[in-house]
């Protein structure tokens, strides 16, 4: 299964790069999804030995079933429930982003070679690829005007911060690993709640119009 | 293979590229016809074509002059000329030296240069209008198609084409390298963009205002469109083959069935661009330029993974 | 040594008698001069190189400091040629266009010219650092007084401000940075200042320094405003002059000061080969925005000395990575790149320049189909525009490919960061040779093509025999020196292994290899000539004894097309400025039509220059506004001027003696 983990790494950073440049918010949404199934895929990769033990597969199925299936569905409901425009709004242009991503990757693989934490032996491109994911995730928090791209960008940066704690796994406490999930599909149920407030409070979901709530 | 062999074998490939390349995109067309539930044209459609305009008169605007005959010649001569140095089959190209990409690319924008100043000879605004998105496009599609070569360099260890297309894909694939997936990737979108295909630029469009390539030649009758048709029949085979040594770069097999595996990827690679022209509808002009960029990074990539697994 | 001497007494001798003689002597001494100085001291150049003898002069000095040190090497031979070179071509064609102007400007004009073509020529050969601050100065002043030859236009008297204000802020660096390392030891010659530098601590500040000034002079990005201004300005052999030789003398000073100060740190080949690739691509972006067939070559100058930077710091980088073989590849382009851009860009300049004679006007909007009314100079021009883009077999290409191998080489041998870095440059690099075709084909594609788009460009028309005869000289160089690379690569390797310090036998083995290459290269590249050829003939066979009609073109059965209406600069360039974003510098004012019988409407487009306006405006609005609020302290009062005298005089004192 360690065979897999390197080319998973590489589609984990072309989807970062697809997040960063997409023009549409529907694309934006099913890319996040597709960052969960491979995020699924590769709990399964990393697992040790051979083949993968009953519980690696109930956590994979959870993510899965979470990341990849239930956040877009409710993404989009969101988004159908607040009939948004259907592109991205930039701040910075979509080249522009790409690029952003690329140095996000350069920076990480330069963190990669800096950061030998010890004891710890990450697989080959699991670090640059979880920082990438991490860092493109906040490149989009502070370069899109809509609060559910801000989302997607949350949900991408804890994408790559599981990514990171993936090999960590202490692989018996599954039960752990559930509850961060079960955390987290609380915080983006929540956000999308703030999102629908934002949305009746300014009649739009441009977080520009923040600046207004100053004294 | 013997001495005389390994000379004549890449001469023999070059002369039935020369002949098949019309073929090629006989096949594109076939693809799209079936795809959309036609007949479609035959399959010889350009070679009639071809024949058909060589055999012809010509009228020529009053406003040309000399420069107006530089992009039929020198058009079909670069890309001739870039040919002979395109490997084919695992075999280096007729001419293979370190760094032949370069020539290619440049000789492939000299005659890139020459149909610009043909199109922008006849004084139309539809020509000149589409000699400036293909310069445009062209200088976006450069830095993709050099970061790609840059990364099959990279990874398979010298600045030859041949070099660069040589190896084993077999064994890229069992390994799952990236790079090589990426940066054939990267290059079928430069396919595209440069021989005028859907998404960048629709050949079969028949409103001036949406055209690049074609608009170019609107005032090219006769010989002229012929040598024209037959520098993209060449120039879409030349692209194919590159992109068939990333996927294909070398097969045991002898001789011939080498040789009919080339071919038979050159032609697969025709029906996938036919797929690709049924499947997706033409990207906004402004939207193209993004295109590119993408596949630029796709490349770039590859390469940054190859220079840190060198490095590590 | 003694042949160049003559070659330079000839060159100041003409210039200064013709500033004595009247009347048709008067007018021919200077050119006449410059010309047979020229040729002189170009012969003695290539007996130089071709015996491999690098001869020395010290002279005295009647000066306190310095010495009147002269001397030859590889890299001072080599920076020699485009001096001489276009100092054959650039008076040949100032003799034809300058026939009709006034006697009193013409004969300063060569004066200063003389003094120019001298001045440069002495900074390539002078050995002592207050010698060639010397030359550089005269150098730098001397094209003031020729940018200004139209001096009633204003725009004209405020481009040669703009230069005189650039040259000497960098030559400001320049003697910051010799007398820095003239003090670590303790004199200005330069054998005593290379062996000082290593033994300095920190180097850096010395290399940053001359980086400024030498690339201010050179055009390297964000130093080059002078550029773009002042070549526009000049009558178009000074403006050739400058851009073919006169920044070289950037170039060359980089070049020696990396020889001087010895094999530094591996990042300041990063350095140079980040700047270099700003300035290829911003001179680009920027360059293909223009409307102007002279500032659009000026922004080209930018470009290619970013290529010249890019492959001296990608030599830098190799050598210091231990890739002999790359270095000298990457720096013998660097270096041919050079001699390259100093034949077509002249050759261009002169194009453009015969362009303004005949048309009046080198606006691109107001040309069109100059090929069928200037035959001639649209075939040099065409030829100059091939060279330019690097087109195979033209001389332009081999100085790329030699730089692409370099890179290419050490993006293969090189680890992490120089690998990434060499990669880029790469990369980068083939942006620029895609954005080059596309500035160039609109420049002579839009001018010389279609149809004319003013009356002015009607009647455009061929220039004289000595202008015609100087464009050719220079494209016969292009192809020659496209021919001529295999060899030209030997010759330059003695050079290119100085600037990256390279031992001998390593770059001696590293050309050879180079050498055959290049032979397979010219080999592969000549199918596109001998095919095109074939084709040709094959076509005028095909078309022999068939109908041949003509027409209109093609106009989509709209009824009264006008010249007007073609593809003009600004449309030409809009689908790239406006995918390379803020870059291009286009900036659009747009009124448009109003209401169901508008009035007036227009679309101007202009591309100012972006660091101009974003950097050194605002920077000397702030320094004069600095200046307004001291206008204070010039009260005019004699008594309190002297008082301020003495007051400092006294503290002066006390702080010394205390």
């Amino acid at each position: 299964m360690h065979a897999f983990v390197e080319p998973l790494m590489v589609l984990l950073v072309l989807v970062n790069l697809g997040l960063l440049s997409v023009r549409r918010m529907a694309w934006c949404i099913r890319l996040a999804g597709v960052q969960g199934a491979l995020l699924g895929l590769a709990i399964l990769a990393l697992a040790p030995g051979a083949e993968p033990e009953p519980h690696v597969w109930y956590l994979a199925a959870a993510v899965l079933a979470i990341k990849a299936l239930a956040f877009p569905m409710f993404l989009r409901r969101t988004m159908r429930t607040l009939h948004l425009r259907a592109w991205v709004e930039p701040y910075i242009g979509y080249g522009l982003s790409l690029l952003a991503g690329l140095a996000a990757l350069l920076f990480s693989l330069w963190l990669g070679s800096r950061l030998a934490i010890p004891g710890l032996h990450l697989p080959p491109l699991l670090f640059p690829a979880a920082f990438t994911a991490f860092f493109g995730g906040l490149t989009m928090l502070v370069s899109r005007k809509k609060a559910l791209t801000q989302v997607v960008g949350f949900l991408a940066m804890e994408n790559g911060i599981f990514l990171f704690g993936a090999p960590t796994l202490a692989w018996g406490s599954t039960w752990m690993e559930l509850a961060v999930l079960l955390d987290v599909l609380v915080a983006v149920f929540v956000m999308g709640i703030v999102v629908h407030r934002i949305d009746r409070t300014f009649d739009s979901i441009d977080v520009g119009l923040f600046c207004s709530l100053r004294d | 293979m013997s001495g005389l062999d390994a000379l004549l074998t890449p001469l023999a490939r070059l002369v039935l590229a020369l002949a098949l390349a019309p073929l090629l995109l006989g096949v594109v067309n076939r693809t799209e016809a079936l795809v959309a539930g036609r007949r479609g044209k035959p399959l010889l459609q350009v070679y009639f074509d071809v024949a058909k305009l060589l055999r012809k008169g010509a009228v020529f605007s009053t406003t040309t002059t000399w420069a107006f005959g530089l992009g039929p010649t020198l058009g079909l001569a670069a890309t001739a000329a870039a040919l002979l140095l395109v490997p084919q089959g695992g075999l280096p190209g007729p001419v293979s030296f370190s760094g032949d990409f370069i020539l290619l690319a440049y000789l492939l924008a000299a005659g890139r240069l020459a149909t610009l100043l043909s199109a922008l000879d006849t004084g139309s605004s539809f020509e000149g209008m589409g000699a400036s998105r293909e310069a445009a496009f062209a200088a976006l599609a450069e830095p993709a198609l050099f970061l790609a070569l840059a990364a099959l360099a990279a990874h398979r260890g010298g600045l030859s084409l041949h070099a660069m297309l040589a190896g084993s894909a077999p064994g890229d694939l069992a390994a799952l390298e990236p790079a090589p997936a990426l940066a054939a990737l990267s290059l079928f979108v430069v396919l595209l963009a440069e021989n005028c295909r859907i998404p960048v630029d629709d050949p079969t469009t028949h409103l001036e205002l949406t055209m690049v390539h074609e608009v170019m030649v609107l005032d090219h009758g006769g010989p002229d469109l012929g040598l024209i048709e037959y520098a993209a029949a060449l120039k879409l085979w030349l692209y194919c083959a590159l992109v068939a040594g990333v996927l294909l770069p070398s097969l045991p097999g002898g001789l011939w069935p080498d040789t009919l595996a080339v071919l038979a990827v050159i032609l697969g690679l025709g029906v996938a661009v036919g797929l690709v022209e049924s499947a997706m509808a033409r990207l906004r002009l402004n939207r193209v330029p993004q295109l590119l960029t993408w596949a630029a990074a796709l490349s770039a990539l590859a390469l940054i993974l190859k220079v840190w697994e060198a490095g590590s | 040594m003694e042949l160049f001497l003559c070659a330079l007494v000839l060159i100041l001798a003409g210039g200064s008698l013709g500033l004595v003689l009247r009347g048709r002597t008067g007018r021919l001494a200077g050119p006449l001069g410059i010309l047979a100085g020229s040729g002189l001291g170009l012969v003695a150049v290539l007996r130089l190189l071709a015996r491999q003898e690098y001869p020395r002069l010290d002279l005295a000095w009647g000066l306190p400091v310095g010495s009147f040190s002269l001397g030859f090497d590889p890299l001072t031979l080599l920076f020699l040629l485009p001096c001489f070179g276009l100092g054959l071509a650039c008076p040949l064609y100032g003799l034809g266009a300058l026939a009709h102007e006034p006697e009193r400007k013409v004969r300063s004009h060569w004066f200063f010219f003389s003094l120019l073509v001298a001045g440069l020529a002495l900074v390539a050969v002078a050995r002592d650092g207050f010698c060639f601050l010397l030359a550089w100065e005269v150098m730098s002043l001397s094209p003031f007084f020729l940018v200004s030859f139209a001096d009633e236009k204003l725009e004209v008297r405020e481009a040669a401000w703009t230069y005189l204000v650039a040259s000497h802020l960098g030559v400001l660096a320049l003697v910051a940075m010799f007398a820095w390392l003239a003090g670590a030891a303790g004199s200005t010659h330069f054998d005593a200042l290379a062996w000082a530098a290593p033994q300095l601590a920190h180097t850096w500040p010395l290399f940053l320094l001359a980086l400024a000034g030498f690339g201010a002079k050179a055009g390297l990005a964000p130093l080059h405003v002078w550029l773009p201004e002042a070549h526009p300005a000049a009558p178009s052999h000074v403006s050739a002059f400058m851009s073919g030789a006169l920044i070289t003398a950037g170039m060359y000073g980089v070049a020696r000061i990396l020889v001087l100060l010895g094999p530094g740190p591996a990042w300041w080949g990063g350095l140079l080969l980040g700047l270099g690739l700003l300035s290829a691509l911003l001179g680009l972006a920027q360059g293909l925005a223009q409307g102007q067939m002279k500032r659009l070559l000026a922004y080209s100058s930018v470009e290619n000395a970013g290529i010249v930077f890019l492959g001296l710091g990608a030599a830098h980088l190799a050598a210091r990575g231990g890739l002999a073989p790359a270095a000298l590849l990457a720096a013998a382009g660097a270096l041919l790149h050079v001699l390259n851009h100093a034949l077509f860009k002249g050759l261009l300049f002169l194009g453009a320049g015969a362009v303004l004679h005949g048309a009046g006007t080198v606006e691109i909007s107001s040309l069109g189909g100059l090929l069928k009314r200037m035959p001639r100079t649209g075939a040099l021009f065409l030829a100059g525009t091939a060279a330019l883009a690097a087109l195979p077999p033209f001389n332009g290409f081999f100085s790329e490919l030699l730089i692409y191998l370099g890179l290419g080489q050490a993006g293969m041998g090189l680890r992490s960061a120089g690998s990434l870095a060499a990669w880029g440059g790469m990369a980068g690099l083939a942006l620029a040779g895609g954005l080059a075709l596309a500035a160039l084909a609109k420049a002579f594609g839009l001018a010389f093509l279609g149809e004319p788009r003013t009356p002015a460009a009607t009647r455009a028309h061929d220039p004289g025999r000595a202008e015609l005869a100087a464009m050719l000289l220079l494209a016969l160089g292009c192809a020659g020196m496209g021919l001529a690379a295999p060899w030209l690569v030997t010759v330059l390797a003695p050079a290119a292994a100085q600037v990256a310090h390279l031992p001998g036998m390593a770059a001696l083995d590293a050309a050879r290899d180079a050498q055959s290459l290049l032979r397979t290269v010219l080999v592969a590249a000549l199918p596109l000539p001998v095919l095109g050829l074939f084709l040709w003939a094959l076509r005028r066979r095909l078309l022999a004894g068939r109908p041949v009609g003509s027409s209109p073109t093609w106009d989509c059965g709209y009824a009264r097309p006008a010249a007007t209406m073609q593809y003009g600069p600004a449309s030409f360039a809009d689908p790239l400025a406006s995918a390379l974003g803020p870059a291009s510098g286009i900036q659009h004012d747009l009124a448009r039509p109003q209401g169901l019988f508008p009035r007036r409407a227009w679309h101007r487009v202009a591309a100012p220059d972006l660091v101009l306006d974003a950097v050194f405006r605002p920077a000397f609005g702030a320094a004069l506004w600095a200046a307004e609020h001291l206008k204070w302290l010039q009260h005019g009062r004699i008594p309190l001027y002297v008082l301020s005298i003495l007051a400092a005089l006294v503290a002066v004192l006390a702080w010394v003696l205390a």
